[in-house]
């Protein structure tokens, strides 16, 4: 018996005008798995992330997520299915400079109208699984960037999501802080959380457990890691 | 927390925010500031007009209350003839003439309201008694004050003067009974009232059974234009204004005025409107990143839009707020420039605060401020997230 996969992508295609950013793409991602697409500048990787993640739809194909055919759902739904299903990590972090770190990670569940005082409870809960408890109530202006981009992986854990989104999310970092943010995905996957990442890093493709390889739009390989110890 | 996101983000540029405010404060205190002048005037007359209870002014025909030296002849018969219409409680006549009051070094000139002191609208008593005496007259204070008289002084008052034999024609010893406010008149106007036969005896005959005008009462229950026409039409002599006609004769002098008043509330109405468009446009743009990645986190575009929305609403209701206080202030400062004008009666106000105006003209202000959020929110709530963040990051 084989499991139904949780990411199902079918001959995706995205073309822009005259340029065909991903070309006939199709891919299969289970629970659990951590993959890592790489390929040089311009070759859709970000792209895909963008289809996988519901904020891009394809010219041509199908993305599926969890049984949901998100490449056909109206904005509305789409938006709804990104606030519940999906966390996103940027390379530019992206937090809301006016609020605080903890109001940064509650306002995904405050979207999701989750009551204040679970949403406090859960935020707290989060910053400390990131090592940011006792930066809580500091402004992304006050924090470093590894630290801004954990705040941004909190909030991307908000609402429970199926899967993490993150495209370069080291691109920023320097080599210690973004080894810091390696090993805090290496430990969200160990914790059963399906992730995708696309990266330049190196050291975080080495780090996922299936590498998929792109070049002008397309996948030509596609390959597991071995499991380090 | 859309709220707090909307505090925080105006918080966010607090001297640009603040500046904002100011200029819809400007924008709205000029607003207001119309509403109250294209209302002021009219809504003052009004109050004047009604304020003894009148409801009908006769005057020669073809003239208004005052307008020109005619007078209206046999005044004892056309009296007689009002008090025979329908429905008309009261006619009390008044004379009005130039005086002279002598034995000073140069005489005082100043006008006179000859009346009937028990049916008269034209002065309030402050002090004393009513000039019911043929020898009696009330005082304005500004005459007193020319005179440095007081209640009980005996003033030599002349209604003429003759060029060629350069004496005072129609004197008289009157007996000042009362200090008085003149209701038509300003409070810088030198005036007395006194009984209308003394005034028509010291006129001679060229005053003898005048009248400047009529003023009449009529009973409630009796449309005050239905007694005027039938006056009319009793004395084909006299034209009869009601004061329901007397108000729209000044709303319809005053029409320039209130045109301007409009077109100048409308241009500030306007630039309120695009001053929080410019400022909430500016602020989305500023924030197109930020509104992009709320979207990929999965925040609605309605729920974007609310909050610019709000932002904008905060920025107009601050700014109402505060017109409304710069308003009322800076009206008060023109109404007393406007009412030195010499001649205008002390009740006329130019700048009139009336509740429902001023808060309607306001809501306005800050309806066009929920309407300038609302473009730029959607337009910004709308663009595709993908590309805006590739944009934003390569910037």
């Amino acid at each position: 018996m084989t499991s139904q996969p949780l990411l199902s992508i079918r001959d995706v295609h995205r073309d822009y005008a005259t340029v065909h950013a991903v070309r006939g793409v199709s891919l299969e991602i289970n629970r659990g798995e951590y993959v890592a697409v790489i390929g040089p500048s311009g070759c859709g990787k970000s792209t895909l992330l963008n289809l996988l993640g519901a904020i891009d739809r394809p010219t041509r194909g199908t993305v599926s997520i969890d049984g949901t055919v998100v490449s056909s759902l109206p904005d509305r739904d789409a938006t709804h299915f990104r606030l519940t299903h999906i966390g996103f990590v940027f390379q530019r972090f992206y937090l809301i400079p006016v609020l605080t770190a903890r109001e940064n990670v509650e306002l995904p569940m405050a979207e999701a109208k989750i009551a204040p005082p679970v949403r406090r409870e859960r935020a707290r809960e989060l910053l400390g699984y990131v090592g940011l408890a006792e930066r809580a109530d500091h402004r992304p202006a006050e924090l470093s960037g590894g630290e801004q981009q954990r705040v941004a992986i909190a909030r991307a854990l908000a609402n429970r999501p199926t899967v993490l989104l993150a495209d370069e999310p080291t691109g920023e970092l320097d080599a210690l802080t973004g080894s810091d943010v390696i090993a805090l995905f290496d430990r969200l996957n160990r914790d059963g959380m399906t992730m995708i990442v696309v990266t330049h890093d190196e050291k975080l493709a080495g780090a996922a457990r299936r590498v998929v390889h792109m070049l002008d739009g397309r996948v030509v390989r596609d390959e597991p890691l071995l499991r380090r110890a | 927390m859309r709220f707090q996101l909307a505090a925080l983000s105006l918080r966010r540029h607090a001297s640009r925010t603040l500046l904002a405010m100011l200029g819809v404060a400007v924008s709205a205190a000029m607003l207001l500031d119309m509403v109250m002048l294209a209302t002021g005037m009219r809504e003052s007359f009004a109050s004047l007009l009604g304020r003894t209870g009148f409801t009908i002014r006769v005057s020669p025909r073809g003239t208004l209350p005052f307008d020109s030296e005619a007078m209206i002849g046999q005044a004892s018969e056309a009296q007689a003839a009002m008090y025979r219409i329908a429905g008309v409680t009261a006619v009390a006549p008044v004379l009005g003439a130039t005086i002279h009051v002598l034995g000073h070094a140069t005489p005082i000139t100043a006008f006179a309201l000859g009346v009937d002191p028990a049916v008269q609208g034209d002065y309030q008593r402050l002090e004393g008694t009513e000039p019911t005496a043929p020898d009696a007259l009330v005082a304005s204070d500004a005459l007193l004050a020319a005179l440095a008289a007081r209640i009980g002084d005996t003033l030599d008052v002349a209604v003429g003067f003759d060029p060629q034999l350069r004496t005072y024609t129609g004197r008289r010893r009157l007996v000042v009974t009362g200090r008085a406010r003149f209701i038509y008149l300003s409070a810088t106007d030198r005036a007395v009232a006194l009984q209308l036969g003394a005034l028509q005896a010291m006129g001679g005959v060229d005053r003898s059974d005048r009248v400047s005008l009529f003023m009449l009462r009529t009973a409630p229950n009796v449309d005050p234009e239905v007694a005027r026409a039938a006056i009319e039409r009793a004395l084909p002599r006299v034209t009869a204004l009601s004061t329901a006609g007397a108000i729209a004769e000044a709303e319809h002098r005053l029409s320039y005025f209130r045109q301007l008043a409009f077109i100048l509330g409308a241009v500030s109405l306007v630039v309120g409107f695009l001053l929080v468009t410019t400022i909430v446009t500016v602020s989305v743009n500023e924030r197109i990143g930020e509104i992009a990645v709320m979207r990929a986190i999965g925040v609605s575009r309605w729920h974007v839009v609310q909050q610019i929305v709000i932002e904008g609403i905060g920025l107009s209701l601050t700014g109402a707020a505060g017109g409304l206080v710069l308003g009322i202030f800076t009206a008060r400062y023109l109404n007393s420039i406007l009412r030195g004008f010499p001649g205008l009666p002390d009740a006329i106000e130019f700048f009139l605060f009336q509740p429902d105006a001023a808060f309607r003209a306001l809501g306005l202000l800050v309806v066009s401020g929920i309407a300038a959020g609302i473009y730029p929110s959607w337009r910004a709530a709308s663009l595709p997230i993908s590309s805006t963040l590739r944009e934003e990051a390569v910037g």
